[in-house]
C-alpha cells in the first residue's frame, strides 16, 4: 500500500450530502476482476453526458460542463471535499480505488459511511472528518479562489489552509501507524497468528458447531 | 451479579482475539460468505502475496449478482461471464464449498446463507457485501466489508475492526394489516436518517419485531444498512431456532441441543444499558413509499411529495430539489397519483418466500395494469423458487402478467441484463432508490412487496390496505 504522510493539492469540492458509492463509481464497472483503471469512471454518470461502459476510450466522451470535476480550475485535484455521510451505500471497494485511481490521497468531510471509511484506509486514501462549521468554511473558500489547495498533514493530524490555520483532525492510532508505513494489515495480523491459533482451539471446544463441514 | 449486557456486546466479547489500547480489535469470523464482484480481487491478492486460505469450510461462495434471470445456461456479456468463471475457477481452486450457477440451491448470497443454516445465530458473518447485514436477524454479528476486508479474512479468519456503539431500535404493538416489516425498516429510517445509524450496531427490539417471522427479520436487518449501521441485529427466541433448525448446516443431535442452550442466551439482558435508544408506535406505521434518491426520503402511501422550501437546513432542502428534479417529480403531488412503468419483487431485501407469498395474494385473479411494461418476480433462491412454485405463486405471478424469473440479484442493480430504460419509474422490493441504481437515469421508488403488486394492478401507487381488505 502506497504511504501517506502529507498532501498538499488542489481541492475539489463536492457539495452535496449523502453522495453514495453507486455514484462515485456506478455498477457496469464493477465487473471488473482488476484493482486499477477505474479513474477515468469516477463519478462517471455525473461527470459524462453518455452512458459509460466497461473498456471504453473516455477521452472522447461528452462531458457534462455542469459538473464541478470537469470545470479546468478544480483539474488535478488530490484533495476532494465533501458533505455529510459521504460513501454511504454499497461496500464496493472499487470507489477508494475509483479515487486513488483519480488522484485522490485524501477527503475532508463532516461525516463518512463506515464500511467506506474503512476501505479509504486499506487504499491509502485518508479520511478526514471536520465540524460541518470548518467544511462549511473551507467550501467558500474553495469556491472563492480559483486552484484553491489545502495540506493534509497526518503526521501532525491537522488540515492546513494557504493563510496558515491549521485544524486538528482525530485518527485511530492503528490505522494512522499503518497509512503512515504503507503497512499491509494481513502481514501485521499474521504476525498474531498464534493468537487466532489459541482461540480457534478454545471455540472448537465451546461452539463445535461452527467448524462444522459446509458441505 | 454480573453487570446486564447487550447483546451487541456478548458476540463482541466472545470473538474478541486481541484488543489494542486505542481500541483496534481483532474479531473472529466465523462465516464468510462470497460472491463474484468483489472477490477477484482479493483472490488475486492471496495468489500475488502465496498465502493460503486459514480455513476453508468458514466459506460458501455462490454467483449472484451478474446472474442472468432468464436463461441461465450462458451469460451473453463477455465481462460478466468472465466474473462468473472467475469465481468458479477460484473456488476450485482453493476447494471452497461454491452453489454455482444452474446449482438448485444457488441465489442471492443473503438469501442462501440462512436458508442453508450457514448463518447461525453467535457467529460472526462477513461478506464483501454491504446487505451483511440481513444475517444479524439470528443474533450473529454480520458486517459488510471491502474487498481489501475480504482477503484480509480468507487469510487470517479475522477481521480489524472497532467496537461500534449500540442503539436500540424499539417498535412496541401491533402492525396494521398490510404493513410489513420493509415499511417498518422504512419508517425506522425515515425517523433516524440514512446517516442515523452511523458507528452503531442497531438491535431492533420491542413486541412489534418479536412478532415479525424469521423473513421479516431479514428484511428489516437487511436495511439497517440504509440508515448507515454497522449491524442490525435481533435476539434469539422460538421463531429463530424453529428457522434453523433441520437447516442443511445447522449441528444435529446432541450438538443441536447444546448450541440451542447456548443461543437461548443471545438476547440483551434486562436493564441493558444502550448508547442510544430510538421507540416507534407499530400502529403509526403506515405503508410507504420513497419519492427521492435517498430511502431516508419517505412518506406514507396516502401522503404528498413534500415541499422543500419548508425544509430550513441549505444542504437538505437542495438535496431534495436536486432528488424531485431527478425523479421528476413536483412538491404537494400525490403518491397515488405516480404512474409507473416496471415494476420489480426481488432483491436480498424481499425476495424470499414470505414475500412472494405477501405479493401473490394481491394479484391473485388480476391482472398488471396497461400502462405497466414489465412486471419481474426474481425468487432470491432456486430453493424459494421451487418452494413457490409447489404453492403455485408462479401461476398467479404469470397469470397477472408478471415475468417469472430465476434467482439472482436482478433489476436491484442491474448488473444484468435487468434494468430500467432512462427516465423510466419502478416500484421497487429492494433497498436503494439511488440516482441511476437500478439503470442509468433510472426513477426508483421502494416499497413493500405487497404494495409493489398493489402498484402493478393500478399502473400507480396504490393503498394495499384497500386491496386486501
Ligand atoms: S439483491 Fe441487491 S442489495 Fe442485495 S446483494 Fe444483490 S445487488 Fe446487493
Amino acid at each position: 500500500m502506497q504511504a501517506f504522510t502529507q498532501v498538499s493539492g488542489v481541492v475539489l469540492p463536492i457539495d452535496r450530502s449523502n453522495v453514495d458509492t453507486d455514484a462515485i463509481i456506478p455498477k457496469q464497472f464493477l465487473k471488473s476482476i482488476h484493482r486499477s483503471g477505474f479513474g477515468p469512471h469516477l463519478f462517471d454518470a455525473w461527470r459524462y453526458l453518455d452512458e459509460g461502459q466497461p473498456g471504453q476510450d473516455c477521452s472522447i466522451r461528452p462531458l457534462n460542463k455542469d459538473f464541478v470535476m470537469n470545470e479546468p480550475r478544480y483539474q488535478g485535484a488530490s484533495i476532494l471535499l465533501a458533505r455529510d455521510n459521504f460513501g454511504c451505500g454499497s461496500s464496493r471497494e472499487h470507489a477508494p480505488w475509483a479515487l486513488s485511481d483519480y488522484g485522490i490521497r485524501a477527503l475532508i468531510a463532516p461525516s463518512f459511511a463506515d464500511i467506506f471509511f474503512n476501505n479509504c484506509f486499506k487504499n491509502g486514501i485518508l479520511p478526514v472528518v471536520l465540524a460541518e462549521s470548518i467544511v462549511e468554511k473551507l467550501f467558500q473558500a474553495v469556491l472563492a479562489t480559483p486552484h484553491y489547495q489545502l495540506t493534509v498533514d497526518l503526521n501532525a493530524k491537522q488540515v492546513v489552509t494557504p493563510d496558515g490555520q491549521q485544524f486538528a483532525f482525530e485518527v485511530d492510532e492503528f490505522r494512522r501507524y499503518c497509512l503512515l508505513n504503507g503497512l499491509d494489515d494481513i502481514g501485521l495480523t499474521l504476525r498474531h497468528a498464534d493468537e487466532i491459533k489459541a482461540y480457534e482451539a478454545q471455540r472448537k471446544q465451546s461452539e463445535p458447531w461452527i467448524f462444522g463441514v459446509t458441505q | 451479579m454480573m453487570k446486564p449486557t447487550t447483546l451487541y456486546e456478548k458476540l463482541w466479547r466472545s470473538h474478541v482475539v486481541r484488543e489494542e489500547s486505542d481500541g483496534t480489535a481483532l474479531i473472529y469470523i466465523d462465516r464468510h460468505l462470497v460472491h463474484e464482484v468483489t472477490s477477484p480481487q482479493a483472490f488475486e491478492g492471496l495468489k500475488l502475496a502465496n498465502r493460503p486460505l486459514w480455513r476453508v469450510n468458514s466459506i460458501l461462495a455462490t454467483a449472484d449478482h451478474n446472474t442472468p434471470t432468464t436463461n441461465q445456461e450462458v451469460i451473453a456479456d463477455p465481462v460478466s461471464r468472465l466474473q462468473v468463471e472467475t469465481l468458479d475457477k477460484n473456488c476450485a481452486k482453493y476447494n471452497i464449498t461454491e452453489f454455482p450457477m444452474g446449482d438448485h440451491r444457488q441465489g442471492i448470497v443473503h438469501v442462501i446463507g440462512p436458508e442453508q443454516g450457514a448463518t447461525l445465530p453467535g457467529m460472526t458473518v462477513v461478506c464483501g457485501d454491504s446487505h451483511t447485514s440481513t444475517h444479524g436477524a439470528f443474533a450473529a454479528l454480520a458486517m459488510g466489508i471491502g474487498t481489501s476486508e475480504v482477503e484480509h479474512v480468507m487469510a487470517t479468519q479475522t477481521l480489524i475492526t472497532q467496537r461500534a456503539k449500540t442503539l436500540r431500535v424499539s417498535v412496541e404493538g401491533t402492525l396494521s394489516k398490510g404493513v410489513t416489516a420493509k415499511d417498518v425498516a422504512l419508517a425506522i429510517i425515515g425517523k433516524i436518517g440514512t446517516a442515523g445509524g452511523t458507528g452503531f450496531a442497531i438491535e431492533f427490539a420491542g413486541s412489534a419485531i418479536r412478532s415479525l417471522t424469521m423473513e421479516g427479520r431479514m428484511t428489516l436487518c437487511n436495511m439497517a444498512i440504509e440508515a448507515g449501521a454497522r449491524a442490525g441485529m435481533v435476539a434469539v427466541d422460538d421463531t429463530t431456532i424453529q428457522y434453523v433448525k433441520g437447516r442443511p448446516f445447522a449441528p444435529k443431535g446432541a450438538l443441536w441441543d447444546k448450541a440451542e442452550a447456548y443461543w437461548r442466551t443471545l438476547v440483551s439482558d434486562e436493564g441493558a444499558l444502550f448508547d442510544k435508544e430510538v421507540k416507534l408506535e407499530a400502529a403509526q406505521i403506515e405503508p410507504l413509499v420513497t419519492w427521492g434518491t435517498s430511502p431516508e426520503m419517505v412518506v406514507p402511501v396516502n401522503g404528498h411529495i413534500p415541499d422543500p422550501q419548508l425544509e430550513s437546513d441549505i444542504t437538505r432542502r437542495e438535496g431534495m430539489e436536486r432528488a424531485l428534479r431527478y425523479m421528476d417529480l413536483t412538491p404537494g403531488k400525490a403518491i397515488t397519483s405516480i404512474q409507473i412503468d416496471k415494476v420489480f419483487i426481488g432483491s436480498c431485501t424481499n425476495s424470499r418466500i414470505e414475500d412472494l407469498r405477501a405479493a401473490a395474494q394481491v394479484l391473485k385473479g388480476k391482472r398488471i395494469a396497461a400502462n405497466i411494461k414489465l412486471a419481474l418476480a426474481v425468487p432470491g433462491s432456486g430453493l424459494v423458487k421451487a418452494q413457490a412454485e409447489q404453492e403455485g405463486l408462479d401461476v398467479i405471478f404469470k397469470e397477472a402478467g408478471f415475468e417469472w424469473r430465476n434467482p439472482g440479484c436482478s433489476m436491484c442493480l442491474g448488473m444484468n441484463d435487468d434494468r430500467l430504460s432512462p427516465g423510466e419509474r419502478c416500484a421497487s422490493t429492494s433497498n436503494r432508490n439511488f440516482e441511476g441504481r437500478q439503470g442509468a437515469l433510472s426513477r426508483t421508488h421502494l416499497v413493500s412487496p405487497q404494495m409493489a403488486a398493489a402498484a402493478a394492478v393500478a399502473g400507480h401507487f396504490a393503498d394495499v390496505r384497500a386491496l386486501i381488505g
